[in-house]
């Protein structure tokens, strides 16, 4: 049972916690995007010629492609010419192997995150990969994993160590033409996570990416991919801030997992961009594809997200059930405040025999905030006896903000049973003044009412992150009351 | 402990309570009856602070405060507390999370450290027995799905467990059957002790042959218009209310 009041009690400040720069020197290609950056940028990775080819590929498509528009989402359009693709801290090597290698600066911001690299960090049973702007720059607990033979390395790192793997399964679960910004990804992503699970290992520990935008007008494209094979298990963490900044910064990543016959895999994240401040200006745009298939019978694969950063969030963590009998989750809580808007869900695609999805998604908004549920339940004419059960809740704090769910449906087989269900509340004066009448003063009252709103998502998250994944919906919705 | 003095108040313009007067004294009972609309639940919201009631004139005081000057929750902290006539639900937030937290603010408030989770488990099993509130209920979410008799045990059971100075029973016994007053009556007699006082609105005597006030009022027109001890409750019982109207008028032409 954790403590929701203690966790409150140790809220810090009204701003945005992560909001400082550091000054690090930084390696950065010039502004813009063209096929001479995209060479660069293969160039400065040391990558193989197919990749190269590959990112190019996926550049000649993006060009021709136009931003989606569909989505409930206000905002300007986007100068791509503008951004920054490249920016590495810069180091003595490409990439440091000892912790004492690593700039001492950094080392500092990542302090100030919270974040351990030292091996201390055993003790918390978490593999942690580092990702600042464009590079990663510390991977912890590679050589204990690789005694099972897990790899757990930056994704730059394994186009060097294990090009195969990657060529494999790269763009197998998104595609590079699979929409705007995912092509737009293909064509410059620039570091992020790769994670193999053998063959019937149960990964020991978690694994987690935490990922950081330090550098002005960059952009940050990494990419992440995780290939469970059969009977292998790993729990996955993602977390991820940015300093406070008057611009908005573009956030336009890409997950990509692959899970075998009776694999399983947890993703969680906690989403902390920074959401711009008081009057709506700056912020991250995070517009970011997440994908996994269940390739193998009797796989599973589990995305739980809690998302309350970003100026914009544009994100539908979807699972393709091509195993029979496999099962696809997602459980979301999306807290928007202020001039926050989230355009968040799922897809889920039944194609097996005796499919399994279950969605849970539970939307918060404050301030003048737009906080939308977009679902996608597709049942493919092959998916016999699926089942899907979807439940999303909103809960309004004020009259200023909006809750709004589009749930789509498309059923293709007569034997598929897809339900849903939602409701849409406010956080009640009754409730408010109970709580105050046994002395819980109205901010605590609310935050442990949204505690409360979330909880059949927060009780998926791994122990850890749980504790902090309340403690930020506290810090989130401060100041948002009355 | 409470003196209020000549309070008048208000809902969305239409005055209530007009020229309300009652002192309380440390461990008394004191009984409030009066027909609908009287403004029985007027009074303890606004003893409770409901910012929806405006209060347009008089005083109150608590335990030497100026209670209209407190907000809800530092009223709750010096040691008032209500027991809701109609009880919410809060989905996800167990009661044993919603009174711990409620306990730890007033702790805090004191100058105390939080309960160890030893001694608060102690104290919650004790207070659970003493309510016979089945230990399952405290695990779920707060008065989710409870029968209308669980949600006024609950309340009695947050009023043992927060230990107030003074508790305001709002129509306590509404919707209880018999063996639920029972239980009820029983929580609160044991509670009861020479530092804290209770009122008791009611529209009926029953509760009372359980809690034995020291003194009973009746509420008529926002005003209390006469006041005695228990026997007036069964008076009341007996005649209705109209006896005291007539009363009433009598005085009046007189």
């Amino acid at each position: 049972m954790a403590d929701e009041m203690q966790l409150l009690e140790e809220r810090v400040n009204r701003e945005y916690e992560y909001g400082f720069s550091t000054d690090i020197e930084t390696d950065t290609a010039p502004k813009g995007l063209n096929e001479d950056i995209i060479r660069l940028i293969s160039r400065k990775k040391h990558e193989p010629e197919w990749l190269l080819e590959w990112r190019l590929k996926a550049f000649r498509h993006w060009e021709k492609m136009t931003m989606p528009k569909w989505a409930n989402l206000q905002y300007p359009e986007i100068d791509f010419q503008d951004i920054i693709y490249y920016a590495a801290p810069k180091t003595k090597k490409a990439k440091p192997g000892k912790l004492e290698e690593v700039d001492p600066e950094l080392l500092k911001t990542l302090d100030k995150l919270g974040i351990s690299l030292n091996e201390q960090k055993r003790l918390t049973g978490v593999a942690v990969d580092v990702v600042m702007d464009s590079v990663s720059v510390a991977t912890t607990f590679q050589e204990q994993l690789a005694e099972k033979g897990i790899i757990f390395c930056a994704m730059s790192e394994a186009i060097q160590k294990h090009p195969d793997l990657l060529r494999r399964y790269l763009g197998t679960v998104v595609p590079m033409t699979d929409n705007f910004f995912a092509a737009l990804n293909s064509a410059v992503f620039t570091d992020g996570s790769f994670c193999y699970i053998p063959k019937g290992v149960r990964c020991p520990m978690e694994l987690s990416t935490y990922f950081r935008i330090n550098k002005e007008n960059s952009g940050q494209f990494e990419r992440t991919l995780i290939i469970a094979e059969d009977g292998a298990y790993v729990s996955y963490l993602e977390g991820c801030t940015a300093p406070r900044r008057d611009e908005n910064q573009l956030h336009a990543a890409i997950v990509e997992i692959v899970a075998m016959e009776h694999a399983e895999v947890k993703y969680s994240t906690v989403q902390n961009w920074y959401p711009g401040d008081d009057a709506g200006k700056g912020g991250i745009y995070n517009f970011v594809t997440k994908r996994g298939i269940c390739k193998g019978n009797n796989s599973k694969i589990s995305w739980t997200q809690v998302e309350t950063g970003s100026a914009i969030t544009w994100k539908y963590p979807s699972v393709i059930l091509k195993g029979d009998n496999s099962i696809g989750e997602f459980y979301s809580v999306a807290l928007t405040t202020k001039f926050q808007q989230a355009d968040t869900g799922t897809k889920m695609h039944h194609i097996g025999k005796n499919t399994r999805s279950r969605i849970v998604s539970k939307g918060i908004s404050a301030g003048k905030s737009q906080n939308s549920y977009r679902g996608l339940v597709k049942v493919a004419k092959t998916a016999e006896n699926a089942r899907n059960f979807s439940q999303c809740d909103s809960l309004l704090l004020g009259d200023k903000c909006g809750a709004h769910t589009f749930p789509y449906i498309e059923s293709k087989n007569n034997t598929a049973v897809v339900e849903h269900e939602a409701t849409t509340s406010k956080i009640g004066e009754d409730q408010l003044f109970y709580c105050e009448q046994r002395g819980l003063d109205a901010e605590k009252a609310v935050a442990l009412i949204v505690t409360g709103f979330a909880k059949e998502v927060m009780n998926n998250l791994p122990m850890e992150f749980a504790v902090e994944a309340q403690k930020l919906l506290a810090v989130s919705l401060e100041g948002s009351v009355g | 402990m409470l003196s209020i003095k000549n309070i008048h108040a208000s809902i969305d313009g239409k005055q209530i309570l007009k020229g309300l007067n009652l002192e309380i004294k440390p461990g008394e009972v004191h009984a409030i009856m009066g027909p609908n609309g009287s403004g029985k639940s007027t009074l303890a919201s606004v003893l409770a602070g409901r910012e929806e009631y405006e209060v347009t004139e008089g005083s109150v005081e608590f335990e030497g405060k100026n209670l209209l000057e407190l907000s809800p929750e530092e009223r709750a902290k010096e040691g008032l507390f209500l027991a809701f006539q109609y009880p919410v639900e809060i989905p996800g937030v167990s009661t044993t999370n919603f009174i711990k937290a409620a306990l730890n603010e007033k702790r805090k408030y004191q100058g105390l450290e939080p309960l160890d989770a030893a001694s608060f488990l102690k104290l919650l099993r004790e207070k659970a027995a003493l309510l016979e509130l089945d230990k399952s209920l405290l695990s779920r979410s707060l008065n989710e799905g409870f029968s209308g008799g669980e949600k006024k045990r609950n309340e009695i059971f947050q009023m043992a467990v927060l230990d107030p100075k003074l508790t305001i029973l709002d129509e306590t016994d509404s919707g209880l059957d018999i063996d639920a007053l029972r239980i009820v009556a029983k929580g609160v007699n044991t509670l009861h002790n020479a530092d804290h006082s209770i009122i008791v609105i009611t529209h009926y005597q029953r509760l009372l042959n359980y809690l034995q006030p020291d003194f009973v009022h009746v509420l008529m027109n926002g005003r209390i218009v006469k006041s005695g001890g228990k026997e007036l409750a069964l008076e009341l019982e007996e005649k209705g209310y109209d006896f005291i109207k007539e009363e009433l008028q009598e005085s009046l032409t007189a």
